[in-house]
C-alpha cells in the first residue's frame, strides 16, 4: 500500500549559503531510504516546494557514498547574507523546510 | 606511521573561544586553526570600520590571543587565524600587543598579504581582466565605483605554509580559503607536493571538516540532536592526519559533543554546490570519493578522497553598498493573533502609500506562523497563541529605511488590541552590502608573507 509521509521520517539534512545561492544537502536515515530520495525528491518537485523563494534553478548532485542528495537552489536567498532582509538571511532553515515535503512510499519500503 | 593532529578553534566571528581553549589543553594537537571568515565576515568588518569600531580584523582576536598565546606556547602549538580580516597587518600588531602584555618574547607572527585586490581593479579593467558576477554573469560596469567597500582574493595555502616554514608561532591571514587553514599545516608537515591532488584534496577535506567548528561534532545535527551530550561545551573537531591523507575525525578528550559518520556526513555535504567538484585554490576536490567509516568513541575516519588539478583561477569577492533596510517586529496576543497582525499589516501598508514610502521589496513575515519556512510553512493550525509581524523594507536612501520603523509604534494605542512591543527603538536602518563573486587569473595575485618578531 502506498502511504504519504514527511521526507522528515526518511532523511536529515543540512543546508547554508554562497552568496544568494543555497544547497541543501539531504541525508538518508537509513541506506535503504536512498532509493526512495532519488525517485521522490526531484530537482522540480524542490523548487515547486519552495515556491517563490526557489527563483533561478534547481540542481541535484548525487553523493552516494553517504547516501545524500544536494540541491543547489540559485537566486534563492533575497540577495545573500549581507543583502538579505529576510529574517533566514544565510538559508540556514532551507533544510527544515525541505523535511516538510510530502512523499510517497510503499509500505514495504519503510 | 607518524600522525599530525590538527584542531579547530574557530568556526566564525563570534564563536566562543572556550572550546578552542579546550582542544589547546586536551587535544594534544600540534597546530590550532581558527576560521574566522565566513563569506559576510569582511562585510560586518568594513561596517565596523566605517563606524570607527576596530581596525579591520575581527574584534574578538585580542579576546581570542589573551586566552590561548600563552597556553600554546607553553606546548608548542601553533596558532593560524584568519582574524586578519580586511587588515592582517593591524590584526598582527593586537597580536604582538597581546603577547608583550602576557608576558611572551620571541613569539613570531607570520603575516599573510595579497588577498586585497581593491587598490588593482582600475587596473585590472583596463587590462581586460571582465570581472564579470560568477553568479547572475552581468558585468562589472555594472557597480559605480564609489559603491565598493572591499575586493578580496580567496588565497590558497601556499603562502600560509610559507609562514610555518618560515617559524611563524601565530599565522595571520586576510580572505583565504577557509580549507586552507588546516591544508597548509599537512602541507608543512608532510610536504606535500603542489601538485600531489589526491593527498592535496584529503587535506581539503579535513579542512572542510574542521572549518565550521563543532558542525561536524554535533552541533547543528539534525539527526537525534537531543542525545547529543554536553552541547553547552562541544569538544571541537581535532583531525589525526598521516602523509598519505588518511584521516581519523575527532574531538578533545572530556568535552562533549558527538562525532559519528552521521555527524560527520552533514558536515561534508554542507556549503557544497557540486560535490565531485569542490573547488578551491589548492585542489578541486571530490568529494563523492571520501568513504566515512565510524571507528566508534567518537572516532570517524576519513579516507580515499580523490582531487583534481586545481583552478586556473581565483575567486574574488567584491563588497558594495546595496541599498538599506529598515525593519521592525511587533506581536499580537491571542485571541485572533493572525488576523491582527494582518491587521498591522495592512495599516502599515497604507501609512508607507499615505507618506510615499516607495521601497524596491518589502518582505512580511508572521513569526510563528512562516518566518523561517516561507513558502514551505503549512497553513497554521487552529487560532494560535501568539504571532509576531516583521516587516523589512529594501530602499535606495538611507532616510526611508529609517523612517519606516517609526510606523510602528503608533499601533500600541491605534491598532488592533493585544500589541506586545517586539523591539520598539531598538531598529535602526542598517545598510545592506551585496557581494559580487569574479574570477581572476592567478598569475595576477602576489601573496606576500612576512614573520614579525615580537620582543
Amino acid at each position: 500500500m502506498v502511504v504519504k509521509i514527511r521526507l522528515k521520517e526518511l532523511a536529515r539534512s543540512r543546508s547554508g549559503d554562497k552568496g544568494n545561492t543555497c544547497n541543501i544537502g539531504l541525508i538518508s536515515r537509513k541506506p535503504q531510504y536512498y532509493p526512495i530520495l532519488l525517485r521522490e525528491v526531484t530537482a522540480e518537485k524542490v523548487k515547486k516546494h519552495f515556491g517563490d523563494f526557489a527563483r533561478g534553478e534547481v540542481v541535484r548532485y548525487e553523493m552516494p557514498n553517504i547516501d545524500a542528495l544536494n540541491y543547489v537552489l540559485y537566486e534563492a536567498l533575497n540577495g545573500g547574507a549581507a543583502s538579505s532582509i529576510r529574517s533566514d538571511n544565510l538559508g540556514k532553515c532551507f533544510g527544515s523546510a525541505l523535511l516538510k515535503m510530502w512523499v510517497e512510499v510503499e509500505e514495504s519500503e519503510l | 606511521m607518524r600522525k599530525v593532529r590538527i584542531g579547530a578553534g574557530q568556526g566564525f566571528l563570534g564563536d566562543s573561544p572556550f572550546p578552542a581553549l579546550d582542544v589547546v589543553r586536551h587535544g594534544e594537537v600540534a597546530f590550532l586553526c581558527c576560521d574566522a571568515l565566513a563569506e559576510l565576515t569582511l562585510a560586518i568588518l568594513q561596517k565596523l570600520k566605517n563606524r570607527g569600531a576596530g581596525g579591520g580584523w575581527t574584534p574578538d582576536l585580542r579576546t581570542y590571543m589573551n586566552l590561548l598565546l600563552g597556553e600554546c606556547r607553553q606546548r608548542n602549538i601553533r596558532i593560524i587565524t584568519s582574524a586578519g580580516g580586511l587588515n592582517p597587518r593591524g590584526a598582527a600588531t593586537e597580536v604582538a600587543d597581546a603577547a608583550r602584555a602576557l608576558g611572551i618574547r620571541g613569539l613570531r607572527v607570520g603575516v599573510v598579504e595579497g588577498d586585497d585586490i581593491s587598490g588593482s581593479l582600475d587596473e585590472f579593467l583596463q587590462r581586460g581582466i571582465p570581472l564579470d558576477n560568477l553568479e547572475t554573469g552581468e558585468p562589472f560596469s555594472a557597480l559605480s565605483r564609489d559603491q565598493i567597500l572591499f575586493a578580496n582574493v580567496y588565497l590558497g595555502a601556499g603562502p600560509i605554509v610559507e609562514a610555518l616554514d618560515k617559524g611563524a608561532d601565530v599565522v595571520i591571514t586576510g580572505r583565504c580559503a577557509d580549507t586552507a587553514l588546516f591544508l597548509a599545516p599537512l602541507i608543512h608537515e608532510f610536504g606535500w607536493a603542489v601538485n600531489d591532488w589526491d593527498r592535496v584534496a584529503a587535506g581539503v577535506v579535513v579542512g572542510h571538516l574542521l572549518e565550521c567548528s563543532a558542525q561536524s561534532t554535533g552541533g547543528n545535527f539534525s539527526g537525534d540532536w537531543w542525545d547529543v551530550p554536553d552541547m553547552h561545551r562541544p569538544g571541537y573537531p581535532i583531525a589525526e592526519v598521516d602523509k598519505d591523507g588518511n584521516a581519523v575525525l575527532t574531538k578533545a578528550e572530556g568535552c562533549g559533543g558527538l562525532v559519528t559518520r552521521e555527524t560527520v556526513a552533514e558536515q561534508l555535504i554542507y556549503e557544497v554546490h557540486d560535490p565531485a567538484r569542490y573547488v578551491t585554490p589548492d585542489v578541486v576536490a571530490d568529494f563523492t570519493s571520501v568513504r566515512l567509516k565510524d571507528l566508534g568513541g567518537n572516532r570517524v575516519s576519513v579516507t580515499e578522497v580523490k582531487g583534481a588539478p586545481r583552478p586556473e583561477k581565483l575567486k574574488v569577492s567584491i563588497g558594495y553598498s546595496n541599498g538599506w533596510c529598515g525593519e521592525m517586529t511587533v506581536r499580537y496576543a491571542w485571541p485572533d493573533a493572525l488576523k491582527k497582525a494582518r491587521k498591522a499589516e495592512e495599516i502599515i501598508r497604507r501609512q508607507m502609500a499615505l507618506l510615499q514610502i516607495k521601497p524596491q521589496e518589502t518582505v512580511v513575515e508572521y513569526l510563528g506562523v512562516n518566518s523561517l519556512l516561507g513558502p514551505a510553512a503549512d497553513e497554521p493550525p487552529g487560532d494560535l497563541e501568539e504571532v509576531g509581524l516583521r516587516m523589512a523594507i529594501r530602499t535606495k536612501n538611507r532616510r526611508e529605511a529609517e523612517l519606516f520603523p517609526r510606523l510602528f509604534p503608533p499601533l500600541a494605542l491605534n491598532g488592533p488590541p493585544g500589541l506586545g512591543a517586539g523591539s520598539f527603538g531598538g531598529n535602526r536602518a542598517r545598510e545592506l552590502i551585496g557581494l559580487w563573486s569574479a574570477l581572476v587569473s592567478r598569475e595576477e595575485i602576489k601573496p606576500v608573507v612576512e614573520i614579525l618578531e615580537v620582543n
